[in-house]
This record gives C-alpha cells, structure tokens and sequence, in this order.
C-alpha cells in the first residue's frame, strides 16, 4: 500500500481547511435564515463532541459528566460577557456578587476563562471519581455533573438560580465557532497522535499491561480528562453566546445534553476526532430537520397534531440501531486522514479488477 | 534461606527477595520466600499450578503489595512501589496470557511501553536519593506541553522512540509485521511482540512468565535461543517461570522450587532434577512427568 507522504499531507490538509474556510463564508453570505446559525452550531457541537471522545473514546473511561463542564464554560463566560447594566437587570431575586457584578469583558477572553473554569472543575471532579472504574465512573460523574446543574440552580447570587441568564450578546459567529473546533481537533489530535496518545489508547485496552510499560493510569486518565474539560468549557462558551439565554434544566444544560454528545460520538465511531466531528454536523443537522416532525402536519388530507418529543424518540432509536447493527459507527477507531481516503478508494478499485 | 555452595557472594546482586509473604483472605499464597538474583543471571522459577509464582512476580512488579517481607532492587527496597515506577526503575514483565494491545499495530505497541522513557522522573528521584554519585539529580520536563505542541524537543524523542522500536523489532524478527495490528499476529510472534515491548522500556530485569506455554518443539527451541540472544545483547538479569521442564532444566542456571507458596527445593538444575520433594510435587500431574 502507498503511503502519503508528510508534505502532501500536509498540502492536502490546508488546502481542506482553506476549502471549508471559504465554504464557510459563502455560506454566511448567501444564506439568509437558519442555515447560518445551523452550521455554526455544527461546529459547537463538533467541539463538544471532540472533547468528549476525548475521554469515552480514546482513553476509554466512560463519563456522564459532559454537560456539567460546558454548563460551567457557558455560565463563566456569559457572566463575563454580560453587561454591566444587564447584568443588575437579570438578577432582581438576588443582586450578583462582586466582582462579577462589575466585570465586563471581550468574547475570547471569556471564552478562554471559561474553558480553564471548566478544566479545573474537571480536575477536582476527575481526581475523586477516576479512583474508580467502569459503570462506577459512569454514575460518579454522572452525579457531579447533576450537583453542579442543582449548584447552578441555587445559586441566585451568581447564576441567577433558575431564571437563568437571558440577553448574552449573540457573539458566536460561524468563524468563532469553526475557529474554535479548528483548535479543538489540533489540539485533541495532536494529544492522540503523541506518546501520550499512544498511552491513553493503550489504557482504554488493558491498564494492567499499560502499568507494566509503565504508564501512570491514573496521571493519564486525570490528564486526559482535564483537557476534555477545557474544550468542553469553549464549548459552553460559544454554546452560551449562541443560545444568548441559558438556564439550568436538566433538558439545556443537564444530562439530556450528555446525551445528546453522546449520540454524536457514537454516531462518527468512538475514539474518533473526525468522527466525532461527522457525528456532531449530522446531529446538527438531523435535529434540525426533525423539527418537521414535532409540528402538526396535513398528511393527505389527515390532520397529525405536533407531538413533542418525537426528535427525541428517533434519536434514541436511531443510538439503539447503531449499538445493534454497527457498533463501530461511521469511522470505527480510525481518522478520516488521506491516507484514509487513498486506501478506501484503491480498495474500491481493486475490487473492481 | 537455602544456600548454594561455591557461589560467590561478591558477585552484583541484582535483586533481592526477604521472607516475601502474601495473604489473599486465609489463603497464603507465598509464604516467606527467600532468593537472590546475580547480575546477568537466568533464573527459573517453577512449581506446580497454584503455588504462587505468577503472584511473586505481582509483587516484585508492584502489582500487589506483599503482606510481609521486603523486595530489593539494585540495593533499593522497592517493596510496594507502584508498579509504573518498578517498571522505571528497571523492571520488566510479559504476562502468562499475553497481554498486548490487541487493537493497536505492532510498532506502536513497543513505541507505548517507551513512553515510559518521558514518565521516569519519579523513579530517577529515587535513584538519586540512593545514590547521587552515580545518578545525577533529575530535571522534570513538561513533556506533556511539548507531546501536543510538537516541539523540536519532543520531536527529537518521538523519532529516537520510532528508530529505537524498529531496530527493536528487527532484533526479534517481527519487523515486517510493524504496521500490522498486534492481534493479527499469529501466537508465536506475539510472544516474542510481548518480549519486545517489556524491552523497549529499557529494562535490567526481565521477568517472563510462562514464555514457552502453548509451543511446539522448534518453537521453544527457537525461544531458548531468542532468550540467550537478548540476555547477551542487552545485558539482562532474567528470571523466568515455566512449566516445561526440558526448556527449565536447559536454559537456567539456577532454580526455585514453589509448592503451596513455599520454596521446596532450590538449586543448580541437575540437583532439582533429583531432588526428592521436587518429585513428589510434581509427582500426580502427569503433565510434568
Ligand atoms: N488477587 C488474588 N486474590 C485471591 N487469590 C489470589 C489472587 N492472586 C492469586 N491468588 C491465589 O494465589 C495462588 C497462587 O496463584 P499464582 O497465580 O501465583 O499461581 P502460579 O504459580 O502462577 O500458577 P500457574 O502455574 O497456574 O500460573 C492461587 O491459589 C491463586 O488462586
Ligand atoms: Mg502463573
């Protein structure tokens, strides 16, 4: 088999990522409506996504405790994107405390702050919880990650309790939001293809024989979990200035959000940084389309009222369709790299000899 | 503590067992074992199934933590240290059942266990602590920062790790199976992966367990001579558990004789092989007869 060499790789690469650029663009400008705001979810959710197999995928411990983290991103930065006078607008159960109540900043650094937010929660979250394994794990963050949903719920004097933030300005534009997945898959990618990628995917098989090579699980584990929680936080960063309202039930920013990144990564093939980021635009995409069938239609002369909910339900179908017949989802383990590419197509052609 | 006559007590004592003890329950799956490992040594470690062998090895590596008794490493009392910095210190292992990365290719098998090469700086620490003339005091790097950042630094050990894996699997023959996923190996080869990954972490000790188990005649010929070969190159300490006796009695120097987690017999093999408890204890599974 012929392998693609470092510097078409790499010419290939960029001119991808100047290929989606300017799709990117003439997308924003010619498209009026929802489409513009439907592909910049895309790529939230991309980032999220990415994050998330981060941890379920690549190093193979499975947490529940997703949404917790980009519910602290979306919170920290929208409280420092507010402004001032919005801010003492919002809160009138209980006023905000300072300083928060007389910060305002620019959109990156809040984005920024509210990814490091997220990626300490993950650490004081992560190094309790990876004492543990398997399903314990699981209900561990699962658990962590609903205490800090009720937090967020109770806190008037800083997150506004369960009136929850309304008028975050509308910042997230599709160049944030692919921007920031740009970054994410770098980073992410650049972490899975390095020793320590290596690592993390030699534990997620069989951490006995990785603590024989001399891989400290557990270091690992919190490492990789804590870098989940960054991107995790952007997320909820960019998430926040999208949505411009955010508030703490369990169907915005709780487990119905783990959920649905978990459908996405299952979708694109867990383990995988380009499926995973498949997974998030066919989400996207699909939940928006599915939106058809939550209104009342005339179906020949017959009148369905809207059922809500009914997204959700072939969601959950469509994630126990995928677990029975192809596990691997789209990508399996594997990336979507040129060399990929080159060998699906010879494959195809060889077949046809 | 048995000894053995005419051995020199001045030669490099490589490791070092004292009244070695563990207790799982009310079960004492060693109990008080006492035994020594020269430098350059090959050394067996047999007894029937259930006497405890693969569990001294659990507690040399830090897998478990003796009860009782202490384990010493090139002068160092490494007893219930964790067993990523045994394995830093110098400490290699295979499994009984192979263990490899199955899903992951042949090259990056060995190329994991040489991440270890960037995670030893606990293990220096402890060596300097031991022995500053010798061991220069460690510097702690942020190989983490520079893995994702790909700095010239990390690029630099990420190509020694590459070049180091490959002459690695060239040593043991499997360097046309590199790209190869591990589980796609047939068995035989991937004993020899196994052996090769404990390698690459560059290793003074080697610990093989049951290296042989499910090999025909030629194959643990081949083996016999594959052991002597990276014992020779690398300069390893070894210390191996079998069942088959032929290969036991051939390859080692010396042997220990577990049964119900105690030593029965320790010697020179032609003394085990005529020893009285030895024969006993095997005596019944016919499978060693
Ligand atoms: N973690 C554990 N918990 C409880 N008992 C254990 C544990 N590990 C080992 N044992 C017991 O200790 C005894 C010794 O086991 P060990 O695996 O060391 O035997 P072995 O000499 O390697 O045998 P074999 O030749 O079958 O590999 C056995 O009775 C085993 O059941
Ligand atoms: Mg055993």
């Amino acid at each position: 088999m012929k392998r693609i060499s470092f510097k078409l790789n790499f010419v290939l690469t960029t001119l991808f990522v100047i290929g989606t650029g300017f799709f990117l663009l003439w997308v924003s400008n010619s498209f009026g409506g929802y489409w513009p705001r439907i592909i910049t979810l895309m790529g939230i959710y991309g980032i999220m996504a990415v994050s998330y197999t981060l941890v379920n995928g690549v190093t193979g411990i499975f947490s529940l405790g997703h949404a917790g983290f980009i519910a602290i991103g979306a919170y920290t930065a929208a409280l420092l994107t507010l402004p001032i006078q919005q801010k003492a607008m919002s809160f009138f159960i209980e006023p905000l405390i300072w300083p928060l109540n007389s910060i305002q900043m620019g959109f990156l650094p809040a984005t920024i702050i509210g990814g490091l937010v997220a990626a300490f929660a993950a650490f004081l979250v992560g190094y309790p919880s990876l004492r543990v394994t398997g399903d314990y794990f699981a209900i561990a963050t699962f658990g962590f990650a609903e205490i800090i949903r009720i937090v967020i719920q109770n806190s008037y004097n800083i997150t506004n309790g369960s009136l929850g933030l309304k008028s975050i300005p509308p910042y997230t534009t599709i160049w944030w939001a692919w921007g920031w997945l740009l970054v994410t898959v770098i980073v992410i990618g650049s972490l899975k293809f390095s020793s320590y990628g290596r690592a993390l995917r030699a534990m997620s098989e069989d951490t006995v024989a990785a603590r024989a090579m001399g891989i400290d699980v557990f270091k690992h584990q919190l490492i990789s979990f804590v870098v989940s929680g960054f991107f995790a936080g952007i997320g909820g960063a960019l998430y926040a200035h999208w949505l411009t309202t955010i508030d703490p039930r369990p169907t915005s920013l709780g487990i119905m959000l783990t959920f649905f990144v978990l459908i996405m990564i299952v979708i694109g093939g867990l383990g995988s940084i380009s499926g995973a980021v498949l997974g998030a635009i066919f989400f996207a995409f699909f939940a928006q389309w599915l939106r058809i069938v939550e209104s009342p239609m005339n179906f020949f002369g017959i009148n369905i009222p809207g059922i809500p909910g009914m997204s959700m339900l072939i969601f959950a179908i469509i994630f126990i369709l995928i677990m029975l017949f192809r596990r691997k989802g789209i990508m399996g383990k594997d990336e979507l790299s040129w060399q990929y590419i080159y060998n699906y197509f010879s494959k195809k052609a060889g077949d046809q000899d | 503590m048995i000894k053995i006559k005419g051995k020199d007590a001045a030669k490099k004592e490589v490791l070092k067992l004292e009244n070695l003890t563990i207790r799982f329950g009310g079960l004492t799956a060693v109990d008080s074992f006492n035994g020594y490992l020269n430098k350059g040594e090959l050394i067996g470690l047999i007894g029937p199934n259930g006497a405890g062998k693969t569990t001294i090895f659990n507690m040399i590596t830090g897998i478990y933590k003796p009860t009782f008794g202490t384990i010493t490493f090139n002068g160092i009392n490494i007893t219930g240290i964790k067993p990523q910095i045994t394995t830093h210190l110098g400490i290699a292992r295979t499994f009984q059942n192979i263990r490899l990365f199955s899903e992951m290719s042949v090259l990056e098998n060995v190329m994991t266990a040489e991440h270890s090469w960037l995670q030893n700086y606990k293990a220096k620490k402890i060596l300097h602590a031991h022995n500053p003339s010798e061991f220069p005091k460690p510097h702690w790097k942020p190989w983490f920062w520079s893995a994702v950042l790909k700095t010239p630094d990390y690029l630099k050990v990420e190509r020694k790790m590459k070049s180091y894996a490959h002459d690695l699997l060239k040593e043991v023959g499997l360097d046309k199976y590199a790209h190869l996923k591990a589980s796609a190996l047939p068995y035989g080869p991937q004993r020899k992966l196994e052996i090769a990954r404990a390698l690459a972490t560059k290793p003074s000790l080697l610990l093989l367990d049951e290296p042989a188990a499910g090999m025909n005649g030629q194959e643990t010929q081949e083996l016999l001579e594959f052991i002597e070969n990276i014992r020779e190159k690398f300069s390893l300490t070894i210390l191996l558990i079998e069942h088959d006796m032929k290969f036991v009695m051939k390859i080692c120097e010396r042997i220990y004789v577990l049964d119900y987690g105690k030593i029965i017999a320790h010697g020179v093999p032609k003394e085990i092989q005529s020893d009285k408890k030895v024969i006993e204890a095997y005596l019944g599974d016919e499978s060693y007869v």
